[in-house]
């Protein structure tokens, strides 16, 4: 697969404060994002996502290190010809019409003028704005603001799209809507670089990550090879048994009414559990085998920074 | 084109400004109240009207100019509609001409405005109208360019209140900097008089656009004068507008 983005050795500080200090941000960070993938930027509020977007998409200038994309300066008019970009929290020119705002941000790029209108139409479609389409964006609400700003990353067809936390403050259809456009557009050949502290939305549609702590990447590549597919605990919900039959089979917690949670951490104990279950004429109600999530990896790599 | 839309933006937000029809309705009254000075004056009444009219003219405008252009790229910055903007296909220096034009296009039809009162004003009472009155008012405009660049250059790295206090302090000196010229004129040869040639040319001498005189007492404006004052005016303003496109062309949006 082609690298569509390449990040080297970045860094980046700033100085803050009445006598000022150097802080840094950015401490040699390097990735690679390949064609077609969805590639999850992670890492706990005030990691440096926000900062290595902004020098990837030239709003700040690093101290040192190499950004490209599609083998251009991350600068070139070029390159900026295949992006497209939705800011954290976007705030735009309120008093526009979500078509008069797409139709100024179209302008702006290499779109063919005559498919303006069809390109407009077609993106208010797939964001599910057709409805507001001459409504002023002051009238909009938190979730359409975030679909348009979706629209407007999207207006000049682009190769790469940057996605800086397109779920937050959105409720859980907005959330699943904004999921389904994201894995949309992978289908359609672009690639996506979402930049998120949502883990759950990261392990659900990204195919490779890398998680960001105090300006590190400390770990990256496909989620399957990130996480351990092998399972830590098993979850088994059961009722009909006392808890003094358990034994040492596993950590009991009180569930609802006669209801107890039995935390199994070796494989091998499940089966006797089953067994026991069966021999006192118990019940099961849920069994999960529960295997490293993300999160588990996201805490323990922020832990041991 | 990019640059015609970001004007055309800038345009659509510039007159959604509460500021510009509150400054356009004190520029209107003072108009209309130099025809109430004009009543207590002995002497022609049309000279009263035609000054007080076109210091208006002058006043209101840059008041505008520095009202809007101050905020014009630093409400871009603090509410980050700059972040989309930039990350498209355009370089800074498009942004920034286009949001210069945009102001442009919004002081040209306001300053349009006040003459049309202006001149309702004039004719109501008879008085004729030179077309040394129309020069006049195109120097105000070219005043304006050169305010709006000085005020976006100072919005490019500072808050609108400080820009405005600097855009203000920039119009004051500029229109008082004539003393400093007649001092340097009256001063002896040497060092203090070479020091203070050298502060004239650098700070800005905005009475180079003042007709005001010329068209109260229908004196002729010699082609010279008027080559002068334009070339002064491109020039200050094309050097002004370089300056803020190097002071935003680095800079980091934090």
């Amino acid at each position: 697969m082609d690298t569509v983005l390449q990040i080297e050795d970045l860094h980046k500080s700033f100085k803050t404060g009445f006598i000022p200090k150097e802080k840094k941000i950015l401490d040699g960070i390097s990735l690679e994002v390949k064609a077609g993938e969805i590639f999850g930027y992670l890492g706990p509020n005030g990691a440096g996502k926000t900062t290595t977007l902004k020098c990837v998409l030239g709003l700040i200038f690093p101290d040192k290190g190499n950004i490209e994309i599609f083998g251009q300066s991350n600068l070139s008019m070029q390159a900026k010809e295949k992006i497209g970009f939705l800011p954290e929290n976007p705030y735009f020119y309120d008093y526009l019409s979500a078509t008069e705002f797409l139709s100024f941000y179209c302008d702006l790029t290499a779109a063919k003028k005559e498919r303006k209108k069809t390109q407009i139409t077609t993106l208010l479609r797939m964001v599910g704005l057709e409805h507001a389409a001459n409504l002023q964006l002051r009238k909009f609400s938190r979730g359409m603001l975030q679909r348009i700003g979706l629209a407007q990353a999207l207006i000049n067809e682009p190769s790469l799209v940057f996605l800086d936390e397109p779920l937050g403050g959105l409720d859980p259809l907005g959330r699943k809507d904004i999921r389904d456009v994201i894995v949309r557009l992978k289908e359609e050949g672009k690639t996506v670089f979402l930049s998120s502290h949502i883990l759950q939305d990261i392990e659900m549609i990204c195919d490779r990550v890398a998680i960001l702590v105090e300006g590190h990447v400390v770990n990256q590549g496909p989620l399957q090879d990130l996480v351990s597919e092998k399972v830590q605990v098993t979850e088994i919900t059961i009722s009909g048994i006392g808890s003094e039959d358990l034994g040492d089979l596993g950590e009991r917690y009180s569930a609802q009414g006669d209801r107890v949670l039995l935390k199994v951490f070796e494989e091998e104990k499940i089966a006797s559990v089953l067994q026991l279950i069966l021999e006192k004429k118990g019940r099961v109600h849920s069994l999960i085998p529960r295997t490293e999530t993300l999160e588990d990896l996201f805490v323990g790599a922020v832990r041991q920074k | 084109m990019k640059i015609l839309a970001i004007a055309l933006n800038t345009f659509k937000e510039a007159i959604r400004d509460r500021i510009l029809y509150l400054l356009l309705f004190f520029a209107s009254v003072c108009i209309i109240f130099s025809r109430l000075l004009a009543l207590l004056t002995v002497g022609d009444r049309a000279k009263i009207i035609t000054d007080v009219g076109l210091a208006s003219l002058s006043l209101f405008g840059a008041l505008m100019a520095i009202m809007i252009g101050t905020g014009l790229v630093y409400k871009e910055i603090d509410k980050r509609t700059l972040y989309t903007l930039l990350s498209k296909p355009i370089q800074r220096y498009q942004f920034l001409l286009g949001k210069y034009l945009g102001l442009l296009l919004t002081l040209f039809i306001m300053l349009a405005l006040m003459t049309v009162i202006f001149l309702i004003l004039i004719l109501l009472h008879n008085y004729p109208v030179e077309g040394s009155f129309f020069i006049a008012i195109l120097f105000i405009f070219m005043e304006l360019c050169l305010i709006t660049a000085v005020a976006m250059l100072f919005s490019c790295f500072s808050t609108p209140i400080l820009s405005t206090l600097f855009s203000l302090a920039f119009y004051l000196i500029g229109h008082l900097s004539w003393g400093l010229e007649t001092l340097v004129n009256k001063m002896p040869q040497g060092g203090v008089k070479t020091v203070a040639r050298f502060f004239y040319l650098v700070i800005p001498d905005l009475e180079n656009f003042n007709f005001k005189t010329e068209v109260v007492h229908h004196l002729p404006i010699p082609p010279k004068v008027f080559i002068y004052s334009s070339l002064y005016g491109l020039f200050y303003t094309v050097f002004i507008l370089a300056l803020a496109m190097i002071v935003f062309r680095r800079r980091d949006f934090i």
